[in-house]
């Protein structure tokens, strides 16, 4: 039942436990979503629409990166499902299990070692590799959806490259506060053509986005939209010339393996106002302190005389 | 003085569904820097012939010709739509009788003139803040209020703003559709005294639909009488109100108070 | 001596139709016909209600008449001004015919020197310049100062007549058109405004000019041409 049938032959590849058909989805489902995906990496951050199925999860929990992960799934890749840079999280584990269940195929928590990558809202601090696969859970595939409300107009914006209105809404942040406020899903430019919603990561996370050697695929389940960023594309994050996008910068390293440079999240730890900042990818946080590295709050508790891991 | 008209109409008819007739046959030439005032009561076509020029309803028979930057006299309809598009967002502007028509309520002043220049490339905060602070200054909007929602304007700053956000790509051609309408009296002669010395400062030609005749007295030079649809008089501005041919015109003139 | 002709009116005739009154016709002149020459002035005279102003505005394409031509040189040659396009009359309008009414048609919160100096603009003026100039007329028509600024609505009828005397005159039209310029003025503005007139005729301008007073008629006029010998048939 687990043997492989070469493609054409008409027989269903099975789950693990015999009753899904291999990650869930229909073969001619795959085909269209693949499909669809074949035309989004012809057209970079154009968004395409597609026949997006019932899952069984409810919108809002990341039916459209499961689709395509679904789509591009096969027997020797190696999956990693990670939910704001963690893979202990909910729905983190939800996922992975659910394709443990219905393709069988190996999951990691290690970067390194996943050839397809779903996530959350987050892009891992190590850089992916031009055999990897990361898949983005979209919320909103619509950048401009929040000025314009109307879908024929919007159409027609990407159709005619009509961007100013977006410009206009940068514009209207920098009189208001002085910067630009957007924080994350922060409006890109992809391959100097179509604007694009890269889904709720930070904007810290943007630069990784350029030139990135790994293809990126996009799901939006309940919008029912594909959309592509193939390896190595120009992504430009929209600015002003004297206002020039930054990313976010932490002032401290992570409290437990005193990284730099990373994305860190706010932990609270007692009811006193307590608090630490470590890293998002737990991943990485893991591998730094097997290496050695001990942030701050590490070496508290090595002093303290408490076990290395919290 | 130019040789090509800017603005050709030629046969312009357009009759809704159902078969009521809007315009019918309307044809002139607008040349660079004239003012066409168009008159006629409600029901004289003068707001569908007004659309069909300005490129937002296509006309049943006729056509309607502008001179395109670079390409010469070209059907308007017959432009593919984005070069429309494109054309309505910078050779042209419409200013809309009801200004929420025209702007963006909740987008400040300085957005709301900036956008246009955004929409072609401008990508310098401070210069396009400085231009849209430079415009607003002319339409006699104080600088303190470049950050203040329309939504917080008196109707007649909104026209101003209205005014602004088009001239600010340097249009050849304004439509205005009752720019006064709504206004108070006060306001309505300060934004008519605003539009007669922007239009001569600027050599914008001007096409103007409207049912006052002290508006087109003060701004155009040339005029059409529109009743059910056709055109009954056309002609020099003070020529067609001070000597009236055709017996609505007459009408239309004698019932005028003089204040 | 040959002077260039400037305006040629050739059988020209004006029937008023009044739709509004059941469509009364009032019949004005017919048959008019009347050449100036530059530099020569012609006054016209006529009992009240024969026609001056009429003819006078036929001249300036503000009078459609029923039927004839006026034909006026403009830019070297001489052109058919009713039947020109609208473009083409507000060249000529422009460049070639000056016309001062009889009384000042008020743009309203536009002051006077800017009323002046808007028509030197038109001319191709720049901004100052025109400005200055215009001062310098209004001056010249003992205007006093502190009304320069001041929109005319509340001007008296004499002082009103001298913005539209400076208005018209400012520039040198090859052809100008003036209805009872001196009408509201006194002894003193009314020798000013004769001045300013004759220092256009002798630029070359060919005048044509309604003057109830004799004395001023005399004073500018080479020639009096009655409209009421060509008094339409009721």
């Amino acid at each position: 039942m687990n043997a492989l049938q070469p493609a054409g032959s008409g027989a269903q590849f099975h789950s693990i436990d015999g009753v899904y058909n291999f990650a869930y989805l229909d073969e001619q489902t795959k085909r269209m979503i693949r499909r669809a995906l074949l035309k989004a990496v012809a057209i970079p951050g154009y968004q395409v629409p597609f026949g997006g199925r019932e899952m069984p999860v409810a919108y809002g929990w990341g039916t459209g990166g499961m689709q395509v992960t679904a789509s591009i799934l096969g027997l020797d890749d190696v999956l990693k499902v990670i939910d704001q840079g963690a893979d202990d999280t909910t729905n983190a584990v939800s996922i992975r299990r659910f394709f443990n269940r219905t393709a069988g195929v190996p999951v990691t928590e290690a970067t390194t070692e996943a050839t397809v990558i779903q996530t959350r809202h987050r892009i891992p601090e190590k850089t992916l590799r031009e055999d990897q696969i990361i898949v983005y859970q979209v919320p909103m595939p619509e950048p401009l959806r929040k000025l314009e409300p109307r879908e024929t107009e919007t159409r027609k914006m990407h159709a005619f490259a009509e961007y100013g209105l977006m410009q206009v809404k940068l514009y209207e942040d920098i009189s208001r506060h002085g910067e630009i406020t957007t924080t994350y899903d922060y409006p890109v430019e992809v391959n100097a053509r179509y604007m694009m919603a890269p889904s709720p990561i930070p904007k810290f996370d943007n630069p990784k986005m350029h030139a990135m050697p790994a293809l990126q695929l996009f799901g939006a389940g309940r919008e029912k939209r594909i959309y592509a960023i193939p390896p190595y594309t120009k992504v430009r994050s929209l600015d002003f010339n004297d206002y020039p996008f930054e990313p976010q910068q932490f002032d401290a390293p992570c409290a437990l393996c005193d990284a730099k440079g990373v994305f860190l999240d706010e932990v609270i730890l007692d009811d006193k106002g307590d608090h630490m900042f470590v890293c998002s990818d737990s991943d990485h946080c893991r591998d730094r302190r097997a290496e050695g590295h001990m942030g701050p709050r590490a070496r508290e508790a090595a002093e303290k005389g408490y076990g290395a891991d919290q | 003085m130019s040789d090509v008209p800017l603005l050709e109409a030629e046969g312009v008819s357009h009759t809704y569904a159902g078969g009521q007739v809007g315009c019918a046959d309307v044809g002139f030439s607008l040349y660079p820097g004239e003012v066409l005032g168009i008159v006629g009561e409600s029901g004289s076509g003068k707001s569908t012939l007004l659309s069909c020029l300005s490129g937002a309803l296509p006309p049943s028979r006729g056509r309607v010709r502008f001179a395109v930057r670079g390409q010469g006299m070209q059907d308007v309809f017959q432009l593919s739509e984005p070069d429309r598009r494109l054309l309505m967002r910078t050779d042209w502007g419409i200013v809309h009788q009801n200004p929420r028509d025209g702007l963006r309520m909740s987008v400040s002043a300085g957005g709301n003139v900036g956008e246009r220049l955004m929409a072609v490339g401008a990508r310098h905060y401070g210069d396009i803040r400085s231009e849209a602070l430079d415009w607003l200054g002319r339409v006699e909007i104080d600088a303190e209020r470049v950050d203040h929602l329309p939504r917080t304007f008196s109707g007649g700053m909104q026209q101003r703003t209205q005014i602004a956000r088009i001239l600010v790509s340097q249009p050849r051609l304004v439509f205005m559709d009752e720019p006064t309408g709504g206004l108070d009296v006060s306001v309505q002669a300060r934004l008519l005294d605003l539009l007669r010395g922007l239009v001569r400062d600027l050599g914008v030609a001007a096409v103007v639909v409207t049912h006052d005749l002290a508006v087109v007295r003060l701004l155009s030079d040339r005029l059409m009488v529109m009743r059910q649809g056709r055109v009954v008089e056309s002609g020099l501005t003070d020529q067609v109100l001070d000597d009236p041919q055709h017996p609505y015109s007459q009408l239309l003139v004698s019932s005028v108070l003089q204040a | 001596m040959t002077q260039e002709l400037m305006l040629q009116v050739q059988d020209l005739s004006k029937t008023f139709t009044l739709h509004t009154q059941g469509g009364a016709t009032l019949p004005v002149f017919d048959g008019v016909n009347l050449t100036v020459g530059a530099g020569q002035s012609i006054a016209l005279a006529g009992a009240s209600g024969a026609g001056k102003s009429t003819l006078l505005r036929s001249l300036c394409a503000n009078y459609r008449p029923s039927s004839g031509q006026v034909l006026v040189r403009h830019r070297d040659a001489m052109v058919d001004l009713t039947g020109a396009e609208p473009r083409l009359q507000l060249e000529i309008r422009r460049e070639t015919i000056g016309y001062v009414s009889q009384f000042l048609r008020v743009i309203p919160r536009i002051p006077a020197e800017e009323i002046v100096a808007e028509a030197a603009v038109a001319g191709g003026m720049d901004d100052a310049e025109a400005l200055n100039a215009a001062r310098a007329l209004l001056q010249r028509l003992n205007l006093p100062e502190r009304l320069w600024s001041v929109p005319p609505a509340t001007f008296s009828g004499g002082e009103q007549q001298r913005v539209n005397i400076a208005r018209g005159l400012i520039r040198s039209f090859p052809i100008l058109l003036l209805d009872e310029p001196t009408a509201s003025l006194d002894a003193e503005n009314r020798k000013v405004a004769v001045a300013l007139i004759m220092e256009a005729k002798a630029k070359g301008a060919a005048i044509v000019a309604i003057c109830h007073d004799e004395t001023v008629r005399a004073e500018i006029a080479d020639a009096v041409f009655d409209v009421s010998a060509f008094q339409a048939a009721a």
